[in-house]
C-alpha cells in the first residue's frame, strides 16, 4: 500500500476566468476522459463574460497586452509536459509557445503596420488606426489540437478582442490544459472563454448571437456555410484562417477607424 | 431645461432675403431617348426586352427609357467582363492601366457641368452639391486610384497583390456618380474588370459614364454597366462568374446579400446604413457647430448613409443650440434642384418619401415634438421639409432607425461618458461627429466611438485618400485610401 492514488482532474469549461461545469450538468467522453459538454446557455454566458471583459482588454495599452500574451507563453512553457500529453507532442507545444510569443510582439506594432495618416485636401490631420472588432467567436480546428487552437486565438487576442472559442470536439483536452495556463497568465477573466462540447450545438448559437461581432469558421468544415448564413443576422465579420502566422490573421479581427482632426491656429 | 420647447417660443423669423431664381442651364446635357446596357464597350439592347422610364424626382417628368437587365443579360455582361479580364486588362502593366484611369479623371472634370446637371436632374439633389461635391470628388477618386495602379506592391510589401477577376458592384441612388467612382476606380486600378449596377431610380450618370469610358479608349469589357431593379441585383449576386460583390445600400439588403454569398467563396464588402451621432459640447464654437449640424443632416436631403441624424447636445447649451439651429433652418431654401440658390432638393423617389413620412409619423406617435420650417413645397415631385424632433427617447424609432431623409432627432447629455454611451447605443457604426474646442477631447471621444469615421469639428467630409466604412451593422470593408485597395486584391 505504498503507492499513492493520484488526484484526477475534472475537465471543465473556462468562462469568465472561472472553471464551471456545464450548467446542463452534461459531460461527454473524449480522449478517454469525461469532458464538460457545454449547453447553449453556457455559450450565451460565455458571450456575456466576453462582452464584460472587452472594455478592459481593448483599452489596455498595446504594450501591456503584449506583456500579458508573453506571460501566457511563459506559463505554457512551464506546463509544456502537461500540454504535450494533450496534443501530438513536445514539438507541437514548442511551436504553439513560439507562436504566442510571435503574436505577443505584434500588439504594439499593429497601428504602425496596418494604420497610417492620410493626405486629405483640407486643414485636417486625417489618420486611420486599427481597433479590435469586439467579441469574436472562434470555431477551433479539430487538429492540431493545441497549435490549431493557439493559431486562431493568439491573433484575436493580440488585436485586443475578447474571445469565445469552441474547442476541438475530438481533442478538447489541449484546450482545457491551455485554459489552466491562461488562468495564471494575467489575462483578465472573461477575455478568453473556452467551451467544450458539440460543435454542431454550440457554433450556431454563437454565429446567430447578436452581441458577437465576428466569427472565425476555420474549424467548422461543412457546417461553415450554415454559420455564415446565421452570421448575416447582425452583419458579423466572417473569418477564414489564412496560412500560418501573419499580421493579416490579426487584421481579420480588426476594424479600421478614420479620424478627421481639425488643424487651426 | 427645454423651456424654449415647452413654451413653443417660435424661432426668430427667417431673414427677409429675396432671391431671384438662378437655374443652371439644362442644355448642357442631352439624354438619349433610350439607353441600352453597356456591355463589351457598346450599348446593347437588353435580351430581356424590358425597358422602364427613369424620371426627374423634382417634377416626376420622364427623362429617358432605360433597359432592365435580367439573368441572360447579366450572363452576357459577366462574360464580357471575364473576356476583358483574361484578354488584356489583368495583363496590362499597371502603368498603362493608370493612364487610362487618369484619362477618365480628366474627362470627368472636362464634362463636369454636364454630369452635375444630369445628376441633379435624375437624383433631385441641389446643383450646388452635385457641382461642388459629387462630381469633383468622383473625379478625384479616379485620379487618386490611377496613381495606385502601378504601385500596388508598395502598398502591400511582400504580399504579391493580384486582382480578383470580375467584380459585381451594386450602388445606391443617393450619390450615383460618386458611388460609381468609389467602386470602379479602385477595382480597375487593381486590374479587375467590373459589372456595375446603378440604382433603379438613378441610372443616367452611370450611362453617361459609359461614354466617358468610350472617350478614354478604355478596352471593351473592362467596365460594363447594367441597369434594372432589385431582381437584377439579385441575379448579379447569384451569378457564379462573379468573384467579388461590393454593395452599398440598406442594411436589410446587405444582410440578404451576405446570406446569398455564404459558402460561394465570393469576396464581399458591404457599405450599409447608419444612424450617426453628431455630438456638440458646450465649449464648441456654436455657430460653426450649427453649420455642421445643418450640413450633417440636410446635405443631400439627409439621404446620406453617414448623415448626422442624431444630434447629441450638451444640456447646458441645449436652448441656445436649438434656437440657433431653428433660425438657421428657416433660411434653408427648399426647391428646384437646378437652382443655384437651392440648399435642399427633392427626395429621390415616391417610395423613399413614403418611408420618411412613415417614420416621421412614428416620431409623432411615440411622443416626440416636431419642428418643421415653413416653406412652400412644389405641387409636383417628391418633397419633404427640413424637420427636427425634440423630446426624443433613445428607444424611439426615429432615434434607432435610419430615416434617410431631412429629419434630425435631438437628444441631450451631461458628461462625455454619457455622450459616448448614447452615441454607441445603436446597431450601426458608420460615422460620428464631435464638436469641441478641446483637441484632446476630440481624440478621447474618437477612441471610444464605435464608428468607422469620426469627424472633429466638421461633418460629411470626404476625400479619396481617407478610408470610409462601418463598424457593426454598417458593414465591413473600407473604400478610399490604401485600405480601399484591399477589397479588390488577393495575396499569394
Amino acid at each position: 500500500m505504498s503507492s499513492r492514488l493520484p488526484v484526477r482532474k475534472t475537465y471543465k469549461l473556462f468562462i469568465g476566468g472561472a472553471f464551471p461545469r456545464s450548467e446542463s450538468g452534461r459531460t461527454f467522453e473524449a480522449e478517454g476522459q469525461n469532458v464538460a459538454r457545454a449547453s447553449r446557455k453556457d455559450a450565451r454566458d460565455a458571450v456575456k463574460a466576453a462582452r464584460g471583459a472587452f472594455p478592459k482588454w481593448s483599452s489596455a495599452t498595446a504594450y501591456n497586452r503584449g506583456q500579458v500574451l508573453y506571460r501566457l507563453a511563459e506559463m505554457m512553457e512551464a506546463r509544456s509536459a502537461d500540454l504535450a500529453a494533450t496534443c501530438s507532442g513536445q514539438a507541437e507545444v514548442e511551436a504553439a509557445i513560439d507562436r504566442v510569443v510571435w503574436y505577443a510582439g505584434w500588439s504594439d506594432k499593429l497601428s504602425q503596420v496596418l494604420g497610417g495618416s492620410n493626405a486629405v485636401a483640407g486643414p485636417y490631420f486625417n489618420f486611420t488606426i486599427p481597433e479590435p472588432t469586439g467579441v469574436v467567436a472562434i470555431v477551433a480546428p479539430d487538429e492540431p489540437a493545441l497549435l490549431g487552437l493557439v493559431s486562431r486565438i493568439a491573433p484575436a487576442l493580440a488585436g485586443g478582442n475578447a474571445v469565445v472559442v469552441v474547442a476541438s470536439e475530438t481533442h478538447p483536452l489541449a484546450a482545457i490544459e491551455l485554459a489552466e495556463a491562461i488562468a495564471t497568465s494575467d489575462l483578465p477573466g472573461g477575455t478568453l472563454n473556452i467551451l467544450t462540447g458539440q460543435r454542431a450545438e454550440l457554433a450556431p448559437v454563437l454565429a446567430a448571437h447578436m452581441d458577437v461581432n465576428a466569427i472565425d469558421v476555420t474549424g467548422a468544415g461543412e457546417e461553415g456555410v450554415e454559420l455564415e448564413v446565421l452570421a448575416a443576422d447582425n452583419v458579423k465579420r466572417v473569418v477564414h484562417a489564412g496560412s500560418g502566422q501573419s499580421p493579416w490573421e490579426i487584421s481579420a479581427f480588426l476594424e479600421l477607424k478614420t479620424v478627421w482632426h481639425p488643424i487651426g491656429p | 431645461m427645454a423651456d424654449l420647447e415647452k413654451t413653443r417660443v417660435p424661432a426668430p423669423a427667417p431673414l427677409e432675403w429675396e432671391y431671384a431664381p438662378a437655374p443652371e442651364s439644362r442644355d448642357v446635357v442631352r439624354f438619349q431617348e433610350r439607353y441600352g446596357l453597356f456591355v463589351g464597350g457598346e450599348q446593347v439592347e437588353p435580351l430581356s426586352g424590358e425597358w422602364y422610364s427613369t424620371i426627374e424626382p423634382a417634377t416626376e417628368e420622364h427623362l429617358a427609357e432605360v433597359a432592365t437587365a435580367r439573368e441572360e443579360d447579366i450572363d452576357l455582361a459577366v462574360g464580357s467582363a471575364r473576356d476583358g479580364f483574361e484578354n488584356g486588362w489583368s495583363k496590362l502593366p499597371g502603368s498603362e492601366r493608370a493612364k487610362y484611369i487618369f484619362r477618365i479623371a480628366r474627362i470627368l472634370l472636362e464634362r463636369s457641368r454636364e454630369f452635375a446637371v444630369a445628376e441633379s436632374l435624375n437624383s433631385g439633389k441641389p446643383i450646388r452639391e452635385s457641382r461642388d461635391v459629387d462630381v469633383p470628388i468622383a473625379a478625384a477618386h479616379f485620379f487618386y486610384y490611377a496613381g495606385w495602379a502601378d504601385k500596388l506592391e508598395y502598398a502591400f510589401p511582400n504580399r504579391r497583390p493580384q486582382p480578383l477577376g470580375v467584380a459585381g458592384q451594386i450602388i445606391p441612388w443617393n450619390f450615383p456618380l460618386l458611388m460609381l467612382a468609389w467602386k470602379i476606380a479602385p477595382a480597375i486600378a487593381c486590374g479587375n474588370t467590373v459589372v456595375l449596377k446603378p440604382s433603379h431610380t438613378t441610372p443616367l450618370t452611370a450611362l453617361l459614364f459609359a461614354d466617358v469610358c468610350r472617350q478614354a479608349g478604355l478596352p471593351p469589357g473592362v467596365v460594363n454597366i447594367v441597369t434594372g431593379d432589385g431582381r437584377t441585383g439579385a441575379a448579379m449576386v447569384r451569378h457564379p462568374g462573379i468573384d467579388k460583390i461590393a454593395f452599398t445600400g440598406s442594411t436589410g439588403v446587405g444582410k440578404d446579400i451576405q446570406r446569398a454569398v455564404a459558402g460561394t467563396g465570393k469576396r464581399l464588402t458591404l457599405e450599409l446604413g447608419g444612424k450617426a451621432a453628431n455630438i456638440v459640447f458646450d465649449d464648441c464654437a456654436l455657430d460653426q457647430a450649427v453649420e455642421g449640424i445643418i450640413n450633417g443632416i440636410y446635405f443631400n436631403q439627409g439621404e446620406v448613409c453617414c448623415a448626422g441624424s442624431r444630434l447629441l447636445v450638451q444640456e447646458s447649451i441645449y436652448e441656445q443650440t436649438l434656437s440657433k439651429l431653428k433660425r438657421r433652418m428657416s433660411t434653408l431654401r427648399v426647391g428646384d434642384p437646378l437652382d443655384k440658390n437651392t440648399d435642399v432638393g427633392a427626395i429621390n423617389s415616391r417610395e423613399q418619401l413614403e418611408r420618411i413620412e412613415e417614420l416621421v409619423q412614428s416620431g409623432r406617435d411615440e411622443g416626440a415634438e416636431i419642428f418643421q420650417t415653413e416653406c412652400v413645397l412644389p405641387d409636383r415631385g417628391f418633397w419633404f421639409a427640413p424637420t427636427v424632433f425634440t423630446n426624443v427617447a433613445q428607444s424611439y424609432r426615429i432615434a434607432q432607425e435610419e430615416i434617410f431623409g431631412p429629419v434630425l432627432s435631438v437628444l441631450t447629455f451631461r458628461t462625455p461618458e454619457e455622450a459616448v454611451e448614447k452615441a454607441n447605443n445603436t446597431a450601426y457604426g458608420l460615422s460620428a461627429g464631435v464638436w469641441t474646442e478641446k483637441g484632446s477631447r476630440i481624440l478621447w471621444m474618437a477612441e471610444r466611438l464605435r464608428a468607422g469615421v469620426v469627424w472633429g469639428n466638421t461633418f460629411n467630409r470626404f476625400d479619396p485618400a481617407s478610408p470610409f466604412g462601418g463598424y457593426k451593422e454598417s458593414g465591413f470593408g473600407r473604400e478610399g485610401g490604401r485600405h480601399g485597395l484591399e477589397a479588390y486584391l488577393r495575396f499569394e
